[in-house]
């Protein structure tokens, strides 16, 4: 079981201070973040792809990039990379070359993305959203696993031999979880391919994604990758965490009451009725061991700690106390309850042991340059003879 | 007045007991919104006595729910007790609609309320609309406003709209057209035409997975996986050019 926060990088006035963090503030505060979350040992540190202020990370692969160079074992994720907007083929790129500097501690979270003028700045229509993010991802999935892709669809200009460079790491891709809170075909695409479903379970109220995890788990078995209760499923969840329960509400409240999304609504009916957890160590994980007996037996936790204008120390604390007092007695409590033959989520070295045993992992040398910025219609040494890029033809 | 009532052969796919609903936006005590839809309730559930046909009523008073439905709007995701109402109009039969008109247009409490309720819920479910207001100026409001709002949830309003200004309390033209539109809401029930609808071309509407609607995918069991966003799932490659979009935005 893989314990983590995510996070969307927003910015915004801390109630109690007026403080309002730079970008390039808030920019330096994640990867502070991040590191912390590593000395802590928390599994994973995932960031959210935005294109709008007040959220910073427009250029998720960049900042993580970082992290990784400071950072020793966390994974890094995104929480969500967007499959709609993005170039799929620059999606493969960008993330295969984090992968090589992360050193394999790396996988992604792709999603639609809700921000309806988001996708005519990139040229897209909303509205073909769930289409853009399902062709989009079968691209990017054969992108990283062939050598050469030969690939006409709806949405993107056609590729003919065309190579995504990098190869990813040891010729293994990242693994790829599939953000969606009510599309049943994002969820159906992530069992088809076997990868994981992630459900951000906040804003709504207590398991009110359990019918898509359990049509994802279904349709998991249905693809032969696995029984149901063998699908690899992440949440989210929200914590606010202090050593009195009294402390937490006291402290946490007005940042609650004072962020845009939550104007209007009771912290305390929140607290109540959906995943949010705020309180005392014990508190939060007696919630969040509700998740596991709703949801079934489930490969991620994320929790969101550092939004709504919480200054950089509070946030830093509140993964300390996430690391060093809920999260190891949930992996405790929760290894216990698990029933026998429940996978842990891939990660690199589970997936090199799959592909290739006891085997050394392919590592692609590229044939040489002929002249005009190619290597041939085989561009690796070892690349499949049979499989020749069929370049365009000029004419 | 009275009905003719469909002779043997004809489909009558009534359920039974045929619930009704009554939707109130008054807020006064006692309401003259309610009242109007209470009169036509109990001429609704007398002409089905007549037919033999069981029925009952239900009110879902959205005064008591205001609060509610203004948290609902803002999170996104109704509380326990709206919840409950919406669960109530997702099983009716058939409903009673009544507002108040407000500056010249119906109560911003109904249509809060019909704001928070899935596209999908009343579709093809007989409704009679009903307004009450100060003045017989605001007269056209029940057609030219909620009419539409039902038009757009694939409702099937009665062709008689029912309205009540002050003078109209005292008169037996009120009562006429009451007796006149729980007619048509009782033949449109006993014609079995709501559910033929929903029966034959439920595929056809706009729906979210999980949704409050009855007929709502909930599992697998549920979910069509022949349209061609499912293929493209599936790793179909060539998807539609143009798909339709499922409801919402994320």
């Amino acid at each position: 079981m893989q314990f983590g926060i995510f996070t969307v990088g927003d910015i915004a006035p801390d109630p109690t201070t007026g403080h309002t963090q730079s970008e390039a503030e808030r920019i330096s505060n994640l990867v502070r973040i991040g590191q912390r979350a590593d000395e802590v040992g928390l599994d994973v540190f995932a960031l959210g792809e935005h294109h709008n202020p007040p959220f910073i990370p427009s250029s998720p692969p960049t900042l993580l990039s970082t992290v990784a160079a400071l950072t020793k074992q966390i994974i890094l994720s995104t929480s969500i990379t967007l499959m709609t907007t993005n170039d799929p083929v620059k999606i493969a790129e960008d993330y295969a070359m984090l992968q090589h500097m992360a050193k394999g501690r790396l996988d992604l979270m792709v999603g639609r993305g809700n921000t309806v003028p988001v996708y005519p700045w990139f040229g897209k229509d909303i509205r073909q959203g769930v289409a853009l993010a399902l062709e989009n991802y079968n691209l990017l999935h054969r992108l990283w696993r062939e050598d050469v892709v030969d690939w006409e669809g709806s949405f993107r200009t056609p590729l003919q031999g065309f190579t995504s460079t990098p190869r990813p790491l040891d010729d293994v891709p990242p693994f790829v979880w599939h953000g969606s809170i009510r599309t049943p075909e994002i969820a159906e695409q992530a069992a088809f391919y076997g990868n994981g479903y992630f459900a951000n379970h906040i804003l709504a109220p207590n398991f009110h994604f359990k019918p898509l995890v359990d049509f994802y788990r279904e349709r998991f078995e249905h693809y032969g990758h696995g029984t149901s209760d063998q699908a690899i499923v992440g949440l989210g969840g929200q914590a606010f965490i202090a050593k009195r329960s009294q402390d937490a509400v006291k402290t946490f409240r007005p940042y609650f009451e004072n962020y845009p999304v939550f104007r209007g609504s009771s912290l305390d009916d929140f607290m109540k009725s959906t995943p949010l957890s705020v309180g005392s160590p014990q508190e939060i994980i007696d919630k969040t061991l509700t998740f596991q007996d709703g949801f079934g037996d489930y490969q991620r936790q994320l929790f969101s700690v550092d939004s709504m204008g919480l200054p950089v120390e509070m946030a830093l604390e509140q993964v300390e106390l996430l690391g060093t007092e809920v999260v190891p007695v949930l992996r405790k409590e929760m290894a216990a309850r698990r029933a026998p033959g429940v996978p842990d989520a891939p990660t690199h070295s589970s997936l090199i042991t799959k592909k290739y045993g006891d085997g050394e992992p392919r590592q692609p040398r590229p044939n040489p340059n002929r002249g005009d910025n190619l290597s041939g219609t085989s561009p690796y040494q070892d690349s499949d003879p049979a499989v020749e890029a069929r370049f365009p033809v000029a004419v | 007045m009275s009905i003719t009532m469909p002779g043997p052969g004809i489909p009558t796919e009534i359920s039974s007991p045929v619930r009704l609903v009554v939707v109130s936006a008054g807020v006064s005590e006692p309401s003259s919104t309610r009242l109007l839809a209470d009169r036509t309730a109990q001429k609704v559930l007398d002409l089905l006595r007549e037919a033999g046909t069981p029925a009952t009523v239900g009110v879902v008073e959205l005064g008591p729910l205001a609060v509610d439905i203004a948290q609902a709007i803002v999170s996104g995701f109704p509380g326990e007790r709206l919840q409950d109402a919406i669960n109530r109009l997702a099983e009716a039969d058939a409903l009673i609609a009544s507002t108040p008109v407000y500056k010249a247009g119906i109560s911003g409490l109904f249509k809060s309320f019909a704001d928070v309720l899935d596209n999908d819920l009343l579709i093809a479910k007989p409704v009679i609309l009903a307004a009450t207001a100060g003045t017989a100026r605001h007269a056209m409001v029940v057609d030219e406003q909620l009419r539409p709002l039902f038009a757009f949830l694939r409702a099937i309003p009665a062709p008689t709209s029912l309205f009540a200004a002050p003078e109209d309390w005292g008169g037996s033209a009120l009562g006429e057209r009451i007796d006149r539109a729980a007619t048509e809401l009782v033949l449109l029930l006993q014609s079995g035409v709501g559910r033929s609808i929903a029966d034959s071309a439920w595929t056809g509407y706009q729906h979210q997975f999980n949704g409050n609607a009855t007929r709502a995918e909930r599992g697998a069991d549920d979910v069509d996986f022949s349209t061609d966003l499912m293929r493209m799932a599936a790793g179909g490659i060539n998807g539609p050019a143009v798909s339709e979009p499922r409801v919402g935005t994320a």
